[in-house]
């Protein structure tokens, strides 16, 4: 059990920091996204692992700390939250500029950039 | 129950709404309810802070719950000043976004503001780890509103990386937390305090791997090297005020070390130390040189300001690291200081862009209003580089006095002697470029003047000016009062146990224990 959850927080870990550094919006988001449900299984994690147990206390001898389970919603939502942000932020950004590289482009054409402030400007 | 402390919160978070909801197409009734929101603020911090001075710490216990099982609001010293700073850096803002109409540029800059508002007050009052996340999350999500107001391919892709950037922060700080409460139990800062010193040294590794954990995290927030890369872009993409808003943000980080760094894992405790002398000092000396390296270096005006942002946070770092009394003391007199004048200098950037293809230095044609924009770029350039006689000079003396039985105090004084003589280089240059060649470059034929900036942004800009001034003229009481701030957060006992001891609903009377 405990194997279980640990090499499955790690596996997500791993494979999230990898797509983040791939340096393209859709492998980032789907990265951060990976991220964000280790730390969700990690924070749940972090009240011990118990199983068949109620999370309140009441007469039995066992209980689930119920206090990480209440973390972990509260990071879902707000992970889920953040993730349609910036789902909808690189949309736009990709559709304005036609490219979905998360740095900005090297600034080594004049020219190009003065355009394009023109067209901020406007 | 003193229910004054919920209200620097509760306050925006109505305002908000009822911007959203009642006067979604009046931007007058917008702008009337959001600077009266922001008036409001001030007010109450102004009375929260007074009431803070005399070192009495106040408690709110949301649904009175008691510590540490329900939430609590604290009112200290520190948590006051912070608010009270913050309120007041808004007002200027918001008059400035008024000013210059850039709230007509998109839609709900007010609700934006109003939101942006209440996460950086429930940041500063709350007593709770998790909770601290939350207002983060809340503060943040209101500035990538912000951080894309009125739009633009440039901007959108500068907001995008700004987002990735702070996702991935969040999740670091909830892997902190979660690290955290497996090894003590609990998230309430109080609580935590007594519950580390417990921990012996042998089964420390949890707690310590947590301690850096979230000094990473901070040092996200407070853009100090090598985690300052989203600063820069961001910072110079967002709108004028927006950026001067976001001068707040950068110390955010900074409030939170100082925080949860002398009161969780103050700087004696055994199983922590080395943390601040080995990693975080030689972090800010380089955060310092670097910022001030970047505005030398700098080819536009908004990203030299960045630059200069990040070089006033390694100066508050270097301050914070020493983890004295002095230093804290220093540090938080820098604070101030810095965040006016970084928000002075977004502003006056944003000023001198009217008329202008683009900020880069180069000289171009003279605009309407470019004298008085330029006077205000002189005074505020050596507020941030530090020269007599604003505030820079007088709060760079007291991080120098307070580092002067470090150990590594030739280092400390070397870096920041010589950061100030290159920004200082860095900004003459950027200052004579952009206003002083202008009169050598005839404007082009036929083009329309442009007209001047609006006098309401003037006396935003000036607003803030002013009190970098009085910042200066009152350094004495400013710095006794930081001292007692500094002094307070030394001796958390009283705070420690105002939390933990006040009985709220269900809790046991005090005989019957």
């Amino acid at each position: 059990m405990e194997l279980l959850v640990a090499s499955a927080i790690g596996i997500l870990t791993a494979a999230g920091i990898y797509l983040v550094q791939r340096l393209r919006t859709f492998p980032v988001i789907i990265g951060v996204s990976l991220l964000t449900y280790a730390v969700n299984v990690f924070l749940f994690a972090s009240g011990r692992l118990t199983i068949a147990a109620p999370p309140i206390l009441n007469d039995a001898e066992t209980y689930t700390d119920p206090l990480p389970q209440a973390l972990v919603l509260t990071a879902i939502v707000i992970s889920f939250g953040m993730t349609a942000v910036v789902v909808m932020m690189a949309l736009g950004a990709y559709l304005g500029a036609d490219d979905d590289h998360v740095n900005e482009p090297a600034e080594s054409d004049p020219a190009k950039r003065r355009s394009q402030d023109r067209e901020d400007a406007a | 129950m003193m229910h004054w402390i919920a209200l620097p919160i509760i306050l925006p978070a109505l305002v908000a709404p009822f911007i959203v909801l009642a006067a979604r197409y009046h931007i007058a009734i917008q702008r009337v309810l959001s600077t009266a929101g922001v008036l409001a603020l001030i007010a109450i911090a102004a009375g929260l802070a007074w009431q803070a001075a005399d070192g009495t710490v106040t408690l709110y216990r949301l649904g009175d719950w008691p510590a540490p099982f329900g939430i609590v609001l604290v009112a200290d010293r520190l948590a006051t000043m912070m608010i009270l700073l913050t309120a007041v850096l808004g007002l200027f803002v918001l008059l400035y976004a008024i000013g210059s109409k850039w709230d007509e540029r998109g839609r709900h800059f007010h609700a934006l503001f109003q939101f942006q508002m209440m996460g950086l007050m429930g940041a500063f009052l709350t007593g709770d780890l998790f909770n601290l996340f939350v207002f983060f999350e809340v503060l943040l999500i209101a500035s990538y509103g912000l951080m894309i107001h009125s739009g633009g391919n440039r901007r959108l892709r500068a907001g995008v990386q700004y987002v990735l950037y702070n996702l991935l922060g969040s999740t670091l700080f909830l892997f902190a937390l979660g690290a955290i409460y497996a090894e003590t139990g609990t998230l309430n800062m109080a609580d935590l305090a007594g519950r580390v010193a417990m921990i012996d040294e042998g089964g420390s590794v949890g707690i310590r791997v947590a301690s850096v954990l979230l000094l990473l995290v901070f040092a996200i927030k407070a853009a100090v090297v090598p985690l300052h890369f989203w600063l820069p872009s961001s910072y110079a993409n967002a709108p004028g005020p927006v950026a001067a808003l976001f001068a707040v943000m950068t110390k955010v980080g900074g409030y939170a070390i100082i925080r949860v760094y002398t009161l969780i894992f103050p700087p004696d405790l055994e199983i922590t130390s080395g943390l601040h002398s080995v990693w975080l000092l030689p972090a800010a000396m380089v955060t310092l040189a670097i910022g001030m390296i970047g505005v030398l270096a700098a080819r536009k005006l908004d990203r030299l300001v960045a630059y200069s942002v990040i070089g006033s946070m390694g100066m508050v770092m270097i301050a914070i690291a020493l983890f004295t009394q002095a230093g804290i003391a220093a540090a938080l007199y820098y604070i101030v200081h810095s965040t006016l004048a970084g928000a002075a200098l977004f502003l006056i950037a944003d000023l001198a862009r009217s008329g202008r293809e683009n900020l880069d230095l180069r000289a171009a044609p003279m605009v309407a209003g470019a004298p008085l924009t330029a006077g205000m770029f002189f005074a505020a350039a050596i507020a941030m580089v530090g020269l007599p006689p604003l505030s820079g000079f007088t709060g760079k003396l007291m991080i120098l006095d307070a580092s002067i039985n470090a150990p590594l105090v030739v280092w400390i004084w070397a870096t920041v002697l010589i950061a100030s003589l290159i920004s200082l280089v860095g900004f003459a240059r950027a200052g004579s470029t952009l206003f002083w060649k202008a009169r050598a470059v005839p404007p082009p034929e036929g083009a329309e003047p442009a007209s001047p900036p609006s006098a309401l942004s003037y006396t935003a800009v000036g607003g803030l000016l002013a009190l970098l001034a009085a910042l200066t003229v009152l350094a004495g009481p400013v710095h006794r009062y930081t001292t007692a701030i500094a002094a307070q957060l030394f001796a958390p006992a009283p705070y420690v146990s105002t939390v933990l001891e006040t009985p709220g609903k269900l809790s046991i009377p005090a005989e019957e224990h």
